[in-house]
């Protein structure tokens, strides 16, 4: 069977590049999440409802120090848990279930091209996240260690490769129903016991134990540790990147594109 | 006459269950091929390996002389692909979802003209979870045409569609293989075989039970006899 004729003559099908398929299906996908209310509740309602209610309360303890500055660190990690984590895996779940998946893998975007349009979607959205809690957090007196900030930018940049990874893991190996399910209680959970918000330090020693080995307790502390003391936390830097090796590998192996 | 599409003794094996059983059929370019056959004959399969979303245990694919499966994203610009399950996203109105589409692609088509042209523009309102289901094959099919495509593969186009919508896709169907366009459809319908085809292929049990131009395969008597003596259980 002849196949001469398809490198003879110039062909007007052809892909945009690789640089403008990423970003055109990033910016598709960041003007969904910004349209779709309940995104936007817990994207940036819910943190900025925790961040004044920690200002206007004075319990739970949050440690030793200026309470709004610890208390903007931790609602940042959450905004990165929410964004990187629970919204990136329910919206794959649900994109599993109805072929979107297998739709766009057939297009010039190819699937390497998704998961690189939904990093970058999700650091979009992050930025946005970051940039609401830190002028409200400087608007409640909010003093971060400005030396700090380079290893802040560190640990939210690892932090959404790993919670990125643990929900592309979640969301193509469960039913969608099941996503939705278990990345809602997964956020609920850590935002109260994970050591985001209430430092693992003021959980009860059990459970402080166990946080310290979560990466939610590694991004909030390395957040913490990078705002409040202008110090690179090492410990927890290993926490998250251990987590995002682990997500990424398992990801990689088990993540079925059908449902 | 040169082949766009070539599978060559294809094996695909669920589990104990063989989906493809030395599957082998070609559609000649610029044509329209028509792939008929009962349920569970593997015409999805045939179409998911063409298009690189699945990769056959053992033979041969060749799209445009390449191998699809990871192929390159030109060659996936390439290629039109409707899927029978849609996989259109589900939370977006489908001018945004189109256009959107259309920047995949280097030299897309004119978005509005071919949304117009199928009746996209009539439920341009409506979220794509709440269209009919006619609404979302039109939708589907103006999504497999934005990019030009030299290769169309449509999984059952016209299914669901009331007797006007199978006859405008028809037409444009029959417009892009004027065009020059190679389209291979999947139909259960022997009245869609019968309009389009220009060549036939009848599947049963994984394999190919008949291939030809629609006469030398019917031979003057009905497409629907010669499909029932070919496809009926035991038949094969």
């Amino acid at each position: 069977m002849s196949t001469s004729d398809t490198t003879a003559t110039p062909t007007v099908s052809r892909a945009a590049s690789p640089g403008r398929r990423v970003l055109a299906q990033a910016g598709f996908e960041v003007g969904s999440l910004l349209r779709n209310g309940e995104q936007l509740l817990v994207s940036l309602v819910l943190p900025v409802m925790a961040l004044v209610g920690l200002h206007a309360t004075t319990s739970p303890s949050l440690g030793p120090g200026s309470r709004i500055d610890l208390a903007v660190p931790g609602v940042m990690a959450l905004c990165v848990i929410s964004s990187a984590f629970t919204a990136q895996a329910i919206s794959t779940g649900f994109d599993r279930r109805y072929a979107v998946l297998r739709y766009l893998g057939v297009t010039p975007l190819g699937r390497g091209g998704l998961v690189a349009a939904k990093v970058l979607a999700t650091l979009v959205v992050e930025a946005v996240q970051l940039a609401v809690i830190s002028a409200l957090g400087l608007l409640l007196g909010w003093r971060p260690q400005l030396s700090g900030i380079p290893y802040a930018v560190l640990f939210v940049l690892v932090g959404t490769w790993t919670f990125v990874a643990l929900a592309l893991l979640l969301a193509g190996t469960l039913r969608a129903e099941a996503v939705l399910a278990v990345a809602n209680l997964v956020w609920v959970v850590l935002l109260a016991l994970g050591g985001v918000i209430v430092p693992r330090t003021e959980l009860p020693v059990g459970l402080s134990h166990l946080a310290s080995v979560l990466p939610s307790a590694g991004l909030a502390d390395g957040l913490r540790s990078a705002l409040v003391e202008g110090r690179l936390n090492l410990p927890a830097l290993g926490v998250v990147l251990a987590w995002g090796v682990l997500a990424t590998a398992l990801a990689a192996r088990l993540f079925r594109f059908d449902d | 006459m040169t082949a766009a599409v070539t599978l060559s003794d294809l094996r695909r094996s669920f589990g104990p269950v063989a989906a493809l059983d030395g599957l082998t059929w070609s559609a000649p370019s610029g044509r329209i091929t028509a792939v008929l056959g009962p349920n569970g004959a593997g015409k999805t399969t045939a179409i998911e390996c063409a298009v690189g979303l699945g990769r056959p245990d053992r033979g041969t694919v060749r799209v445009l002389g390449t191998d699809p499966w990871q192929a390159a994203a030109d060659h996936r610009a390439r290629v039109g692909v409707m899927l029978q399950a849609g996989g259109l996203p589900n939370g977006t109105k489908p001018l945004r979802l189109l256009h959107h589409l259309a920047r995949l692609y280097a030299e897309p088509v004119d978005v509005d003209a071919v949304a117009r042209r199928l009746g996209v523009t009539d439920f341009a309102s409506t979220t794509v979870r709440r269209l009919s289901g006619g609404q979302k094959q039109r939708l589907a099919l103006a999504a497999a045409l934005l990019g030009r495509p030299e290769v169309l593969f449509l999984d059952e186009p016209a299914a669901g569609l009331d007797p006007h919508g199978r006859l405008d896709v028809w037409d444009l169907v029959a417009e892009q293989r004027d065009a020059g366009t190679t389209v291979i459809v999947t139909t259960h319908s022997f009245e869609e075989a019968e309009r389009l085809a220009d060549h036939l292929v009848i599947m049963n049990a994984g394999r190919t039970v008949a291939e030809g131009a629609p006469e030398s395969v019917t031979g003057g008597r009905s497409l629907e006899d010669v499909y029932f003596s070919l496809t009926r259980k035991g038949a094969a």
